[in-house]
């Protein structure tokens, strides 16, 4: 829903400055912090890392932080290498993964907070509930009415190529939660991350639900809230394209019925 | 306490929305030469009376260029406001504002409509 500014009881006050490490080469880390549990406002609480102890990236300095200074901080991370989508969160005002970005490519103080638009859990870990069922939504599995083959289904070279550049898609979220509309319908609009997923499906060569497939998006808010802003490809740390896998399903729906 | 899937799928797809995007296109490619149109017979007015305007409204082909412009302009501002509605309006006002948007295009062009005819036809 629209609003022009946040809620009383989500504007972020100024937090605790945590005391600086012992070293020579501190970055400054501004990072947005709230718990359920103590009925106070959202703060931004300040951090120091020795550079020279750290690892090169966000997430490598997030584990320092908790290993060393606090360990109240809350994040999700796994894999630490831009696979599993948990590090998601914005980034010097960028939706990123916070092991595949740089602390060198950010000016200034690192600000960090949760992925936008969406119910905080606590600190930086987004509630991602309504992402994961909309992904359920769609159906994202081979769907097939032909008798399931003695072997694999076949899919021809150029057909698998056509998946090049969705099945990448980690569903870290970072593209839905920097869309501007998906922050103002997200109830009703499905997003990029899983109209990419959605469009994975209706391109796949073996799939045989292709209409009823298109059937299900064909609505202005499931579909058509996409208003090609691009924030969505610019965020992506895969380097992915939803906007475009949006504009294929759209003209799919044209070539339906024309 | 409907379980997040069920939230999700809600009251089911509606099913259109296609139409809706298409003919946002369509008028838009119309509205090209037509725009251009319309920019020049202003240009080619300005300054001129009444009767020179209504003059050159008699000629069929401009006051048919007139009434395709008006339609193809109208209907694409309608088409392109309901998409700001449905974006930023929310709650009961969404379908007031659908109203008015529609009643407010519609009107805008019967009269545009009624000004054109009356200037072709009249004495």
């Amino acid at each position: 829903m629209v609003a022009f500014s946040l809620p009383q009881n989500s504007k972020v006050d100024t937090g605790k400055a945590w005391p600086k490490p012992e070293g020579g080469d501190l970055r400054e880390f501004r990072i947005y912090r709230w718990s359920p549990d103590d009925h106070q406002n959202p703060r931004l609480d300040t951090y120091h890392v020795d550079m020279k102890s750290c690892g090169p990236m966000v997430l490598d300095a997030l584990i320092k932080i908790k290993n060393e200074q606090d360990a109240t901080l809350t994040f999700r991370r796994s894999c630490r290498e831009g696979i599993c989508g948990s590090c998601a969160m914005n980034i010097d005002g960028t939706n990123t993964l916070a092991c595949l970005k740089s602390i060198d490519d950010v000016k200034g103080p690192v600000k960090i907070y949760p992925l936008p638009h969406m119910p905080v859990v606590k600190d930086l870990v987004p509630d991602l509930t309504r992402f994961y069922a909309q992904h359920r939504s769609i159906e994202p599995w081979l769907k097939t009415s032909t008798p399931t083959p003695q072997a694999e289904w076949k899919q021809s070279r150029p057909d698998r190529a056509k998946l090049d550049g969705l099945y990448e898609c980690i569903l870290c979220a970072c593209c839905s939660t920097s869309c501007p509309s998906y922050w103002w319908n997200g109830d009703r609009y499905l997003g990029p991350a899983v109209l990419l997923q959605a469009y994975r499906w209706l391109i796949d060569s073996r799939d045989e639900g292709t209409g009823e497939r298109l059937d299900n998006l064909e609505d202005p808010f499931r579909l058509y809230r996409c208003h090609t802003i691009m924030n969505c490809a610019k965020a992506c740390p895969k380097h992915l394209n939803p906007a475009k896998a949006i504009a294929e399903i759209k003209k799919m729906m044209v070539e339906r019925r024309l | 306490m409907k379980t997040p899937l069920g939230m999700v799928r809600g009251l089911g797809s509606a099913k259109t929305g296609t139409e809706h995007w298409w003919l946002q296109r369509v008028t838009a490619i119309a509205n090209i030469p037509l725009v251009l149109f319309l920019v020049i017979f202003i240009l080619c007015h300005l300054g001129a009376d009444r009767a020179a305007l209504v003059a050159s409204v008699k000629h069929p082909l401009i006051a048919i260029a007139l009434i395709a412009s008006f339609l193809s302009i109208l209907w694409h501002m309608r088409l392109g406001m309901q998409v700001v509605i449905e974006d930023y309006v929310h709650g009961g006002w969404r379908i007031a504002c659908l109203l008015g948007n529609a009643f407010f295009t519609i009107a805008l062009g019967v009269a545009a409509l009624y000004a054109i005819l009356s200037m072709s036809f009249g004495a």
